[in-house]
Formats: C-alpha cells, structure tokens, sequence
C-alpha cells in the first residue's frame, strides 16, 4: 500500500459537556403538571402576557409570574422549518417539520414537532392538536407529546397569531 | 399552589466533530500510527513539533519533514494532583513542555511519575506508545522517565 492510502486524513474530536441541570421552581412546576398531560402557563400581573413554558418572570415587565393558567393542547403554527439534512445522533429521520406553535390561551411560541401532515401543505396560521403518548410513558418532558399534527379548523390571520384565547377560534 | 421539589437532571451536551487534518498535521499523525515522531523545518533551521503548516516568520507553507527522537527533556510541568475523568491518567500526573531531541521547541503531553518531587526541568523523559497506534495524538499513552 502507497504511503498516500495510509494517510490519516481526519480524526473524530467528539466534545462531550456534562451538566447537572436544575429546572428552577417555575420550570419544576411546569414540568410536573406536563407530567399529568397539562400545559400551563404563567401570566405576568403587569402586561398579562401569558408565557409557556413560564420561567418565574415576565422577560418584557421584569416582574416575577405567579399566576398559573392553563392551556389548551391545540396550538397556531407562528413559524416552521422543513428539516431536510440529518442532524447525528438525532432519532427523528429527515424530512420533518419543527416549529414555533402558539398554545391557545398562550401569547408566546414553544418549538414542537409537526407531523402527520404534508410537509409542503403546512402554512403559517394553522391550526394543529398535540398527539399525546400514552399516559403509562408519561415523564417530566414535552416529549410526552409525540409531536403536533393539523387540525380542521381554518387558518388564523396573521395578526391574531398569539392572540387566542384558551377556548380557541371559537372563543 | 403547591411547590414540588425542584427537578434536577444530568444530561450531557455532545457534538460529533470530524475534523480534517490537512496533509501537515495529517503526516505528523500518520507518523505516529507508525510510532515514529515528526517535525517539521522552519525557514530560521529550527525543528518544530507536532509539525506547523506555515512558518512562524515568514509565512511561507512549511514541507520539509523531520524526524526527531523518541526521548527528551521536560522544559516545564505542572502536576496533577486530582486527575479529572477527562484527563489521560487516573492518578496523578504532569502536563509537561517536552523538547524531544531533535526538535527545538517543546511539546505538551503527559508525564507519568509516582511522585511530583521525581520530576525536574531538564529531566529525560522518552516517549511510551499505546498498545494499538490509531493516527492520534494519544498514540503517545504518555512519556515517562528515562
Ligand atoms: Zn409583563
């Protein structure tokens, strides 16, 4: 064999960083109720902003967010991306659909899958229903919705996107 | 409302990073897959290990490969008490410049010793090689005294 073919031409330089993550009270409190299959949020007492998933404050008023609130598991797509190129060690196979999603009642977005659904016919503005596990899987983790797939309800204008109430369209 | 314990969980952040080694550092690792140590001449004569692709001076694209010796001697250290599950060693050890003969600036790797107070500057060291040479940095498993 020449000494061209032995050639090291790249090496693996995996970096691994190891944390301890601690949720903090208000994530605590909105994981354990995700655990039970509900959403909730926190309304901030001064532009009653409601935010999922809470942190413990209002980002926009400074003010800390008691109030709890919860929200429906239908939600308005704000945003989404068509995955096309492998991401490693990531389980979920090419093309899928991440996106920004409204829960109804709620004024700002969380990231979540879509599917079931054609990739091409997703759209700002529709309207789209977790799909749970099964509550035996249920754990402390958003996961326990599979991802979220379209409902048949009309699109919401733009404008009104973040501005639902927790009854939905129809409220 | 009621407040449950606060949660808590390790997770580890990774990345899958391949990286290209160019045919500079390339050669240098495929030297030590054959467990011999290269370097690489700079345009004021000086021997540089592991192997720079650009010379320090003038800029120019360096080509001209040298091979130095397996043993040399330590420039400085540093002594790891508490090795880090990260670190080449489970006991304690020395990070070390090591200046190879032959080569004109020092290297860093790994120095096992029982004790600190048995390194030195200016200690002869020589190179131990791993039981299966991969094309890596840590074919060296560590140098040693001499
Ligand atoms: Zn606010």
């Amino acid at each position: 064999m020449s000494e061209e073919q032995d050639m090291i031409t790249d090496i693996e330089v995996p970096i691994n960083l190891k944390y301890n993550f601690t949720a903090g009270a208000a994530a605590t409190r909105f994981l354990t109720q995700v655990k039970k299959g509900v959403l909730t949020g926190q309304r901030c007492p001064e532009c009653a902003q409601v935010y999922i998933p809470p942190r413990g404050s209002c980002p926009a008023c400074g003010c800390a967010t008691e109030e709890e609130v919860e929200l429906a598991d239908k939600a308005t797509v704000q945003s989404f991306t068509i995955v096309s190129i492998p991401i490693p060690n990531n389980p979920i196979q090419p093309p899928y659909i991440i996106a920004n999603l409204v829960a109804d009642g709620a004024n700002i977005s969380f990231l979540h899958l879509i599917s079931e659904c054609v990739n091409e016919d997703v759209h700002i503005g529709q309207r789209v229903q977790a799909e749970w596990k099964p509550e035996e899987e249920w754990t402390h983790a958003m996961d326990n919705i599979r991802y979220f797939k379209p409902i048949d309800e009309p699109t919401v204008p733009v404008d009104m996107i973040g501005k639902l109430p927790v009854t939905g369209l129809e409220g | 409302m009621s407040q449950p314990e606060v949660l808590n969980q390790e997770f580890t952040l990774g990345y899958t990073y391949t990286r290209s080694t160019g045919p500079v550092v390339g050669r240098f690792l495929t030297a030590l897959k054959n467990r011999s140590i290269v370097g690489i001449k700079a345009s004021d004569g000086r021997v540089i290990v592991p192997p720079m692709e650009y010379d320090p001076d003038t800029a120019e694209e360096l080509s001209e490969f040298v091979e130095v010796g397996q043993e040399g001697e330590i420039v400085s250290f540093a002594w790891v008490k508490e090795p880090r599950e990260a670190h080449p060693m489970d006991k304690p050890f020395a990070w070390a410049m090591v200046k190879l003969d032959g080569a004109d600036v020092p290297m860093i790797h790994c120095v096992a010793a029982d004790r600190e107070d048995s390194l030195a500057t200016g200690a002869r060291v020589k190179a131990v090689w791993a039981e299966e040479t991969v094309g890596f940095i840590t074919d060296i498993r560590c140098f040693e005294l001499v």
